[in-house]
């Protein structure tokens, strides 16, 4: 079914605009038109029905239901839910402050932020459509292997002590004001959860659609420009510095994973080995620092120091890893 | 007069939800001081997780999303 995009491409840019796709312009423009229908088709679809099933996933359940769980078992359910619950990152700050407040040790809640970022419904239709559903697997794996490490970690360093006092008074605090005011919707009906996907739809898609087109646009870009071979024989897996490298190139660039994850198609399509390629996208996605400016309000900066220390060395251990595995998944 | 607070880090949607409000009171020609209110602890207080969310009178509304014109003008008529 996907090929109809293919086909799609042939007939806008070779029949109709006259390229010869043998030509840099005319090979960047098929690209970039197949990838972009392809995308929008599949995210009009994909959302629309995941935003359905989900429609009663609602963050405050998923507060009570992680408050109170065994602690190693709250990394594993911290991290799944964050990445199949819908959350903004502006909302990052109140969804900490409100899992602490509910006594949900800070390890569970970091499992949970790290991972959003890097796993959302957008990420995988994107990934399963350029990279193929074995990458995709893997790429899940590992951004929540990172976020279950990663609060696991902060948990055994007591990252709770470096908290503001404010947000610290509240994890000490949460005994005593147990919340649980949840609305019971639990039996939506359909009109209600087709008004939700619906709105969902709009939301995200208002959200994404530039990044699909920047995204795509570099993809296109690197794919007709730059030459053959060249990131093959100056970025190649071979020398272990390049995958650090990545990750503090990826660092200041401040994306979404919709933004990144098109430009990855294009960087392993010519040659870039996939870990070097891992942790750059991962490192543009999570490792951002409006969003760390952000957490300053709830943390201390030596803690804001660990975390990012500790993002970037997990992003080089998971280049690493993948340089050496690629052959089995790509 | 109703006091509205819209709660939120400043992002697009918190700004678009406080313009609403303020629209549709105009229309209804209901007086209303809305207030935007960027304090993590006050969200805290409320148990607000996701924004942007809305306090009328003191009251916790709604939270999560840019509210619908439906739930809006309730809000603004009853007391």
């Amino acid at each position: 079914m996907l090929h109809l995009f293919t086909l799609f491409a042939d007939w806008l840019v070779l029949e109709q605009l006259g390229f010869d796709r043998s030509e840099r312009l005319g090979s960047a423009l098929h690209f970039f038109v197949e990838d972009t229908t392809k995308i929008f088709a599949l995210l009009i679809v994909m959302i629309y029905l995941i935003a359905l099933a989900r429609a009663s996933l609602r963050i405050e359940r998923v507060r009570d239901y992680l408050a109170g769980k065994n602690r190693l078992l709250g990394y594993g359910l911290g991290s799944m839910f964050g990445a199949i619950t819908p959350f903004c990152s502006c909302s990052s700050i109140p969804l900490f402050l409100g899992f602490t407040s509910a006594g949900i040790p800070i390890g569970t809640t970091m499992a949970f932020l790290l991972t959003s970022p890097l796993i959302n419904e957008v990420a995988i239709v994107l990934l399963g459509s350029l990279l193929g559903w074995k990458f995709t697997i893997a790429y899940i794996l590992i951004g929540m292997t990172v976020g279950i490490v990663g609060g696991f970690f902060l948990d055994s360093i007591n990252a709770g002590r470096l908290l503001q006092p404010f947000a610290r008074k509240a994890f000490e605090n949460a005994a005593k004001t147990s919340t649980s005011e949840t609305d019971s919707d639990n039996a939506l009906t359909l009109a209600v959860r087709h008004q939700f996907a619906v709105d969902e739809l709009k939301d995200i898609f208002s959200r994404v659609w530039k990044w699909v087109f920047i995204g795509v646009g570099l993809g296109a870009a690197l794919h007709g420009f730059v030459p053959d071979g060249w990131i093959e024989q100056n970025l190649a897996a071979g020398q272990w510095w390049n995958v650090p490298a990545a990750v503090l190139v990826g660092i200041p660039l401040y994306s979404n994973a919709t933004g990144v994850i098109p430009v990855m198609e294009s960087l392993i399509l010519h040659g870039l080995p996939v870990g070097t390629t891992l942790a750059f996208c991962m490192s543009t996605v999570a490792a951002s620092f409006p969003e760390f400016i952000l957490l300053k309000q709830v943390m201390q900066w030596r803690l804001l120091a660990l975390l990012f220390t500790m993002l970037l060395v997990s992003f080089t251990l998971v280049g690493w890893f993948f340089n050496i595995v690629a052959v089995w998944i790509v | 007069m109703k006091i509205i607070k819209v709660l939120g880090s400043g992002c697009a949607k918190c700004t678009k939800t406080a313009e609403a409000i303020e629209r549709i009171a105009e229309e209804l020609n209901i007086a209303v001081n809305i207030i935007k209110e960027k304090d993590p602890q006050v969200m805290m207080k409320f148990g607000v997780m996701s924004t942007p969310a809305v306090v009328v009178d003191e009251k916790l509304v709604h939270s999560g999303s840019i509210p619908h014109r439906g739930d809006i003008e309730r809000w603004l008529v009853s007391d």
